[in-house]
C-alpha cells in the first residue's frame, strides 16, 4: 500500500522516504565516499574527474559541484550524506543549517542561542504561504 | 544469570564529542551542558554496569546507502571509531561483549524480531558521544558495549511500540543469559531538532517535555506516538527519540526517575538526558 505522505505538509522540510532514495542513491554514494581521507583527497585533486565515478543525474551533479545544500535535499539526498561533502568544504551541522535557512552563521546561531525555531506556525505549508 | 539494572537516555549531539575532543566542556556554551552531566558520572561510577547495551543510529557512516537494515546487532569483539569526514574522534576503540551479542542476537530471532547481525562494523559520534558524556575522557571505556543500531535516516524508521516491544524482548534475552551480569541500556538520539532545509533549527521544548514525562510514567501510551507526530513535532531528525523506547521497553512498568536534564542549544539540537532505575 502506497504511503499517504502525510508528511509532505510538513513546511521547508524534505523527508527522506524510500522514492528520495532511490532517486538519490548515486548522489548520497558520492557524498559518503568524502568520509574516507583518500578520497577527500582525490576529489580535492579532480572535483568533476572524482564525481563523475558516480552515475548522478545532471542536475545532482551541478547541485554537489556548487555546493546548493537545498538542492541536494531536493534531488534526493539526505543531510547525513551531504554533511559529509560539506564537512569536505569545512562546514559544520550548524554552519550548513546556517546556509540551509537562508539566515547565515551568526543570524542561526542567535537564533538557536534564544531557544531555536519555534514550533508555532512552522507545522504546516499553509502558515508558511502568507509569509 | 544477567540482569537489567537501569536505562539511560541521552541526546548524542556530535559537537559535543567535538568539545571533549578539544577540552572546550568548560566554556559558555558547552559548560551548562557538561554540567548536566556531572550527576550521571557520579551515577555510573557507583552503578559500575558490566556492559552497555547501547541504542543508537548510524549516520550514514558504518552503514552506506546500499544496505540499510531497520535493526542491527553488533556481535564483534571490538567497534573502532569511524572518521565522519573530520576524522576519527580520539577516544578509546570500544569493546564488545560477543557471548553475550551472540545471544542476545538468537533470542531476539527466535523471539520474532528479525535481526541483521553485524560482525564488523566502526561506530559513529551516536555511539562514542553517549560514552563520553557519561564516563568523559577515560583512557579505556570502563565496560564492554553491545550496540544496536536502528535505521532513523531513511523514512520509515521503525514505529516507538516496536522499539518499546524489542526492548522488551531484550530484556528476555539478557535475563536468559547464564553469566551473572549487571547491564545498562542506553537509548540515545534526539530530542526536538531539525538539521535540514528551510525549517532547520526547530526546537520544541514543551513537546520534549511531555515526550520525556510519557516515556518514564506512561511508556505504553507514549509508545503509540506516530512518525508523522515526531517529524511535524519534534522535527525531521527528532525522530530519533523511538529509540529511547528500546531503552524504557527493557526496564520495568515502574522505574524511578534518578536525574533529568534538558538544555538548548547544542548545535542544532535540544539536548535531553535521562536517569532511569527499576523499582
Amino acid at each position: 500500500m502506497a504511503d499517504d505522505k502525510l508528511y509532505n505538509d510538513i513546511p521547508g522540510t524534505i523527508v527522506f522516504d524510500s522514492d528520495m532514495a532511490a532517486k538519490g542513491f548515486h548522489l548520497n554514494q558520492f557524498c559518503i565516499s568524502l568520509r574516507m581521507q583518500a578520497n577527500r583527497d582525490a576529489y580535492k585533486a579532480d572535483p568533476e574527474g572524482y564525481i563523475d565515478r558516480y552515475p548522478m543525474s545532471a542536475e545532482q551533479r551541478e547541485a554537489a559541484l556548487n555546493q546548493q545544500w537545498n538542492r541536494l535535499l531536493e534531488l534526493g539526498g539526505n543531510i547525513y550524506y551531504s554533511s559529509k561533502l560539506a564537512a569536505f568544504h569545512g562546514i559544520n551541522f550548524q554552519e550548513l543549517a546556517g546556509l540551509m535557512t537562508g539566515m547565515g552563521s551568526t543570524a542561526y546561531r542567535e537564533m538557536m542561542l534564544n531557544g531555536g525555531r519555534s514550533i508555532e506556525g512552522n507545522r504546516e505549508k499553509s502558515e508558511w504561504q502568507d509569509n | 544469570m544477567a540482569y537489567v539494572s537501569s536505562g539511560v537516555a541521552c541526546s548524542h549531539v556530535p559537537v559535543l564529542g567535538v568539545a571533549s575532543d578539544t577540552g572546550n566542556t568548560d566554556d559558555d556554551y558547552y559548560g551548562p551542558i557538561f554540567k548536566g552531566f556531572e550527576y550521571s558520572k557520579q551515577w555510573i561510577a557507583n552503578e559500575k554496569p558490566d556492559v552497555i547495551l547501547l541504542v543508537y543510529n548510524d549516520h550514514c557512516t558504518a552503514f552506506d546507502a546500499r544496505i540499510i537494515p531497520t535493526f542491527a546487532l553488533g556481535c564483534a569483539a571490538e567497534y573502532a571509531p569511524a572518521d565522519e569526514g573530520w576524522g576519527p574522534r580520539p577516544v578509546p576503540v570500544v569493546k564488545g561483549h560477543q557471548t553475550l551479542s551472540a545471544h542476545i542476537a538468537q533470542s531476539l530471532i527466535l523471539d520474532s524480531f528479525d535481526m541483521t547481525i553485524v560482525n564488523e562494523m566502526e561506530v559513529d559520534h551516536g555511539l562514542t558521544v553517549p560514552l563520553t558524556l557519561m564516563f568523559g575522557k577515560p583512557d579505556e571505556w570502563p565496560c564492554p558495549v553491545v550496540p544496536l543500531a536502528v535505521n532513523v535516516v531513511q523514512y520509515p524508521a521503525p514505529l516507538g511500540s516496536r522499539c518499546y516491544t524489542l526492548g522488551k524482548s531484550i530484556r528476555k534475552a539478557i535475563e536468559s543469559f547464564p553469566e551473572n551480569l549487571k547491564v545498562c541500556v542506553f537509548g540515545t538520539g534526539g530530542m526536538s531538532h531539525q538539521l535540514q532545509h528551510e525549517r532547520a533549527g526547530l526546537i520544541n521544548a514543551e513537546w520534549d517535555e511531555r515526550f520525556m514525562n510519557l516515556l518514564v510514567n506512561q511508556p505504553e501510551k507514549g509508545s503509540l506516538i506516530q512518525p508523522i507526530e515526531y517529524l511535524r513535532e519534534a522535527g525531521s531528525e527528532g525522530i530519533e527519540l523511538v529509540m529511547w523506547y528500546v531503552m524504557r521497553g527493557a526496564l520495568n512498568d515502574t522505574v524511578e526517575e534518578m536525574h533529568r536534564f534538558y538544555h538548548v542549544p547544542a548545535s542544532n539540537t535540544a539536548v535531553g538526558h535521562l536517569i532511569l532505575e527499576n523499582r
